[in-house]
């Protein structure tokens, strides 16, 4: 016997509800494919564009802790936003990103990171020196691999001193899609 | 020995969610079976960060379960509006515990069908009955206490 889709769903919407979820994840459908998203009481947790449950689940329980749920209801305000910023709609992202457990470099990278508007961009090197050290453009294309919100914070904005896209966690094919949905490129 | 790990709670919900509501079901009947089942989980979920290991979550739901159904079924009397309950065929230990724990206190009750029902440790007691566990203890002891001299009287 399995149980029936809407008690399911209620249930998940009440534990939603209830506050006592330590992290909510759902798939939402974007045209860069499905994309795994959690949020917690604090903000987005992660949006992946790796699809392996299994291994989302670990990291989110890892970070989060244990009450991890499926819970669509959660994740409805971002899936939202996304789909407007897809539509061409929306510019800038409303929702808190929460960054726990990032190191203070990462940290401060990332904060100048989501001061870059929609439709620019930066190099590595300049978002080096804009988070206080100039000399770490290495260390700001770590930061931007491991980017653990992207499209909310946009690391698909920051290129190569050459112009080159240099490369994308999720795939160099959708950096190219966002810069193509901002204007960026043609 | 190593502690089991405790699952995610999706998996654990995942892994039980249909024998709780089969279970339920055959208690409360299909329409009362729906908000128990709800109730069920959300206290499973209150208690979720507190246990220590991963053992026993079967039966530690099903008593979770247990207590809902006994819940509903109190404040259905309450109300007059009892339902003829069809009663399972095959009862496990648990349920022949339920019932002979039947004129404890609440918590007494709970403690002793948990304890030695279930074999659940007095932490996974206290979760469940939101104490600590040497109130577990204390409740169990207690019931046991009471127990013996009903039976002896």
């Amino acid at each position: 016997m399995s149980v029936p889709v809407d008690l399911d769903r209620r249930f998940r919407d009440a534990a939603a509800r209830s506050g006592m979820l330590d992290a909510a994840y759902d798939v939402v459908d974007s045209p860069l494919g499905p994309l795994l998203v959690a949020t917690g009481g604090r903000g987005i947790v992660r949006i992946s564009f790796d699809t392996d449950l299994d291994r989302y689940v670990e990291w989110l329980v890892r970070v989060a802790g244990r009450n991890v749920l499926r819970a669509p209801r959660l994740a409805d305000p971002l899936r939202r936003e996304l789909d407007e910023y897809f539509a061409g709609r929306r510019h800038a992202f409303d929702l808190p990103v929460d960054l726990r457990g990032v190191a203070p470099f990462s940290g401060r990278v990332l904060r100048e990171l989501s001061r870059i508007p929609f439709g620019q961009t930066v190099t590595y090197a300049e978002l080096a020196a804009r988070a206080g050290s100039p000399k770490a453009a290495r260390a700001v294309g770590m930061t931007m691999h491991r980017n653990r919100v992207p499209i909310l914070l946009p690391c698909h904005r920051v290129i190569g001193a050459d112009g080159s896209l240099v490369g994308y966690a999720g795939g160099l094919e959708r950096k190219v899609a966002l810069l193509t949905l901002e204007g960026v490129l043609l | 020995m190593d502690a089991v790990p405790i699952p995610p709670f999706e998996s654990f919900y995942a892994e039980h969610s249909p024998e709780v509501l089969g279970v339920l079901r055959r208690r409360l009947g299909r329409d009362r079976a729906e908000d128990a089942f709800q109730e069920t989980f959300l206290r499973a979920l209150r208690a979720y960060g507190r246990l220590e290991h991963g053992e026993h979550l079967r039966a530690w739901v099903l008593t979770i379960a247990s207590r809902v159904a006994i819940d509903v079924q109190r404040r259905a009397k309450q109300t007059g509006e009892l339902p003829d309950v069809p009663h399972e065929d095959a009862r496990p230990a648990y349920e022949e515990l339920g019932e002979l724990t039947d004129g404890l206190p609440p918590k007494e009750r709970a403690a002793v069908v948990l304890r030695y029902g279930y074999d659940l440790t007095y932490d996974q007691i206290a979760a469940v009955l939101d104490s600590s566990p040497d109130a577990a203890r204390q409740a169990a002891s207690t019931g046991v206490r009471r127990l013996r001299k009903e039976t002896s009287a």
